[in-house]
């Protein structure tokens, strides 16, 4: 039988991405983002329209997809947001709507899909961490420390989940070239993109490598880590 | 949907999962068994699966998509999840707050 992934954040960039990787693998995919998918949808995939931070929404997927599409075996929470802006000049409302998708939007899906997952004693979850945090860059307070949250719970949940046969791992991509980015001037990029051991931008293939090997049957024994790209 | 029809469904998903989580008392619940806390009952991953079945079975009956590990279960005063009666009790509450 085929292995249902639920992707979030599927829309553009890395996330939609994935869609086409997952399918390519003959994977049962199914994804969300908070707006309607850009273009036609890919033969063989399932789209919702859910904000990954409203419960309701998120519980209604996760259900639906186990009704249409079978149990889901691999989770890639893949949404996020993202603010560059100095702490001094950062609003509330900004950090809250980070956390909010980051963290919390994590945690829900990573709640409901792990439902699923202990009832089938199996699951691979892979979040998003992001080399923002290790670096502790300037100008990323909210989004660094909301990474950070989500290592910890990706650590958390690995121990909690490892008794059902789950494994919760994250990668954490080097800037790659997606619109989470594209306001960010070519200067801090090129400074940001020479602390890293290998220096260029980290392009589609280095994510799906890292990401592929996290949910790979034989990575029973890996869980509770961060994978860093580029040398960080 | 009544009282009697969710608590049915509670004892037979707890009596389902029973060899899974390798229960021997919950092979034949009543409304009366314990589930978990006190000295009774079973730990605290098997009830997370307990839960995560009654969800889902909950789903399948009654077309319903509940929580039942909300803000108002974890804060009450007596355990929902204490005995089986109880877990039907919060059932039927969260099956009536929520649209099909």
């Amino acid at each position: 039988m085929p292995e249902v992934v639920l992707i979030t954040g599927t829309r553009k960039g890395i996330g939609r991405h994935l869609v086409d990787h997952f399918l390519q693998k003959d994977y049962v995919v199914a994804g969300c983002s908070r707006d309607e998918f850009d273009g036609a949808l890919p033969p063989g995939y399932r789209h919702y329209r859910a904000d990954v931070a409203d419960e309701r929404a998120v519980v209604d997927m996760v259900r639906d997809v186990q009704n249409s599409c079978g149990s889901i075996t691999v989770l890639i929470n893949n949404a996020g947001i993202a603010s560059m802006n100095h702490l001094l000049l950062t609003p509330l409302s900004t950090i809250e709507r980070i956390f909010s998708t980051n963290v919390f939007g994590t945690f829900l899906v990573m709640r409901e899909a792990a439902k699923i997952m202990a009832t089938a004693r199996y699951g691979r979850i892979v979040n998003f961490a992001s080399v923002a945090t290790p670096l502790d860059l300037e100008g990323e307070a909210g989004y660094a420390a909301s990474k950070a949250a989500v290592e910890s719970l990706t650590r958390v949940a690995a121990r909690e989940l490892a008794p059902f046969n789950i494994t919760v791992n994250a990668v954490g991509p080097s800037p790659v070239m997606t619109d989470l980015i594209q306001g960010v001037p070519k200067r801090t990029m090129d400074a940001l993109i020479n602390r890293q051991a290998i220096k260029r931008m980290a392009e589609q293939g280095d994510i799906t490598n890292a990401i592929d090997f996290l949910v790979s049957r034989a990575s029973d024994f890996v869980t509770g880590q961060t994978i860093y790209l580029g040398g960080v | 949907m009544d009282k009697e029809q969710v608590l049915r469904l509670v004892l037979s998903t707890v009596r389902e999962e029973a060899d899974e989580i390798g229960y021997d008392e919950l092979r034949a619940p009543t409304a009366e068994t314990p589930l978990f806390g006190g000295d009774a009952g079973v730990d605290s991953l098997s009830l997370v699966r307990l839960v995560a079945a009654v969800e889902r079975a909950a789903q399948v009956q009654f077309g319903k998509n509940v929580v039942l590990a909300d803000e108002k279960a974890m804060s009450m005063r007596n355990s929902p999840f204490r005995t089986a009666g109880a877990l039907a009790e919060l059932l039927f509450a969260r099956l009536g707050a929520v649209d099909a």
